[in-house]
């Protein structure tokens, strides 16, 4: 009976995450697919502890397992503390931070995925099926754990620039090589009954691992962690997006496993949903990017040789006055402002949209040009401006917006510059070559807001800076554009 | 090796409906995601990312199981449970975040 029950929580589980996963795929249900997905998650859970059933034998006789209140405590006492945990750190993070924490979270997930690996092995030693099962979920864990912690250290900004052992591409390599051998070997070994090394018959007359065996577990558990370590590590910053897409289906793929191990549908729907889904999401993500994902994990971004090439094509940088660029704006009859990572960090997105309203009751148009990739995950910029009120439609999107910047009198570029350099186009040298960028050297008047003159992201220099349309507006955004907004108000 | 490779057929024919299951699951998500306008992929990313959290349910699983005497497993099962729960949590609402802002313009 409370099997039955349990399935169809599971059922129903199952069916809430393909619902609310497609719901989330409109701007419309999207938060009510989130709920959806959630609801299910809370059914399944409540499910799993409650209407848990196992039956042992006692005596001879068979009986329903009793699970002791001490462990329902600790699970509780676990569910409680994550929860208020995790719902605190979600409610009270600023938004520009909401990349890193994603990323956390993902790590979190494969964490869990990993400690259930090394509890469920010992009891399933001379089995391969579960075997597999069991150290592909470890392994796969682990990398996604610590490669997600390193994503979350550099998006954070503790961890800036891309560390690179020399050769690491052949490094990594073998490193992967090895832990999928000796992962593959030691499933092999342990799930051969007659193997005596790693298998030892305990006092009770079960088949228990060997201490050998329990220390290869934990030699994996620690390799595959540092592999995790050194396939992100080498990535640069500007790519996280795409590594962190890449990380969350790989948890996918581990809960996958798990739901493996025990036939438990609810984790195989919803770890192969993630897995399948993600995986999809990363190469859209890349295909935004222009560059493969091969590229993105073996390819350098970002290096010195970049800013070397750039550097011969240097003329001079003009600026502007804050009352030059209020007389320029106030004129306009259309005005295009390119959002970057900068405006993000400098909580400039209300100023921003006081400076939209106010040159749209002079009569100027004002929209937003949103490259797929500005900010630090796609989609971010837009989360960022709707915060502050930005209509929804007066974003508009690259492809959108490009013909109409040759019309355009004045860009404002703040705090973006890898979306908006030329070497894209221009620079095969470039390692940002190839990718889509926002033509903003088409429009009459290119006015760049920036701190100083130090590189973008990708860590490269930015030809734009030197086109005699271009002026260069400097200051950190927010007190900018508020001085900005200050001066029109007095026209 | 002969007994290692029965095993393993073994194992394969006895899960055969489990492997369509994974198989058919692998087009869902694909389907699903299919289509989707690139305002949304930080929010999708953050609700998939909610959703592996369901491998909590197998942390849950191990933890009802393990012997109340064995101490380390208790810690482990503890942590795993307390791990999952901050990516089932932390994820569903830091997306409900994210969502609310599209909301509230139209």
């Amino acid at each position: 009976m409370k099997s039955h029950l349990l399935e169809i929580c599971y059922l129903i589980g199952s069916i809430t995450f393909i619902i609310g996963l497609k719901m989330m795929g409109n701007a419309k249900t999207a938060r009510k697919g989130n709920l959806i997905g959630a609801a299910g998650m809370t059914i399944a859970i409540l499910g799993t502890i409650f209407l848990f059933n196992k039956t042992v034998v006692v005596d001879g006789v068979q009986q329903p397992y009793k699970v002791p209140y001490m462990i329902y405590g600790l699970i509780f006492g676990a569910i409680l503390l994550g929860t208020i945990i995790g719902w605190m750190t979600a409610k009270k993070v600023q938004m520009t931070k909401m990349p890193e924490l994603v990323s956390m979270f993902n790590g979190m997930g494969g964490a869990c995925a990993a400690l259930i690996g090394l509890m469920e092995y010992g009891h399933n030693v001379g089995h391969v099926g579960p075997l597999i099962a069991i150290v592909a979920g470890l392994v796969i864990g682990s990398v996604s754990f610590s490669g997600s912690i390193i994503a979350f250290l550099k998006l954070n900004g503790t961890m800036n620039k891309p560390i690179r052992l020399p050769a690491y591409n052949v490094l990594n390599t073998l490193v992967m090589v090895a832990v999928l051998g000796v992962s593959g070997w030691f499933v092999y070994a342990s799930g051969d009954a007659g193997n005596s090394s790693m298998i030892e018959t305990g006092a009770d007359g079960r088949a228990h691992a060997s201490s050998f065996a329990m220390i290869m577990l934990y030699v994996i558990f620690a390799a595959a962690l540092v592999y995790g370590i050194m396939f992100t590590v080498p990535i640069g910053g500007a790519d996280m997006p795409v590594v962190i897409s890449l990380l969350n289906s790989f948890t996918g793929l581990a809960a996958a496993f798990g739901g493996f191990l025990y036939d438990n549908k609810v984790m195989l729907t919803g770890g192969i949903l993630v897995g399948s889904a993600g995986t999809l999401l990363t190469l859209v993500m890349c295909k935004a990017m222009n560059r493969p994902l091969s590229n993105v994990i073996f390819g350098a971004f970002g290096g010195g040789g970049a800013t070397a090439a750039g550097s011969d094509v240097k003329g001079s940088i003009k600026d502007i006055q804050v009352s030059d660029l209020a007389v320029l704006m106030n004129y306009s009859k259309k005005v295009v402002i390119v959002p970057g990572y900068g405006l993000a960090v400098a909580q400039a997105q209300h100023v921003i949209h006081e400076l939209e309203m106010l040159l749209e009751e002079r009569g100027v148009e004002v929209k937003y040009a949103i490259h797929p990739v500005a900010g630090r995950m796609p989609g971010h910029m837009n989360v960022l401006l709707a915060e502050s009120n930005v209509a929804y439609e007066k974003l508009v999107e690259m492809d959108e917006i490009n013909p109409e910047l040759e019309q355009t009198d004045v860009v404002l570029v703040v705090g973006a510059n890898d979306v908006v350099n030329p070497a894209a186009k221009t620079d095969p040298s470039s390692p940002i070559y190839g990718m889509p960028i926002l033509e903003v050297d088409k429009a009459k008047n290119i006015i760049i807001n920036k701190r100083s003159m130090s590189a973008g992201y990708a860590g490269i220099d930015n030809l734009l800076f030197y086109d005699p349309k271009a002026s260069m507006f400097f200051g950190d955004a927010k007190k900018a554009l508020t001085e900005l907004v200050a001066e029109l108000k007095t026209m | 090796m002969e007994e290692f490779i029965r095993e393993t057929l073994s194992f394969f024919s006895r899960n055969e409906e489990l492997i369509y299951f994974i198989v058919l699951s692998v087009f869902v998500g694909v389907e699903v995601i299919g289509g989707v306008p690139t305002v949304l992929h930080t929010p999708l990313m953050s609700g998939a990312n909610a959703i592996h959290g369901v491998v909590i349910v197998g942390a849950i699983y191990v933890m009802l199981n393990v012997s109340p005497d064995d101490t380390i497993a208790l810690i482990l099962g503890f942590l795993a449970v307390l791990l999952g729960t901050l990516n089932v949590v932390g994820g569903f609402v830091v997306t409900d975040r994210m969502l609310e802002m599209f909301k509230k313009k139209k």
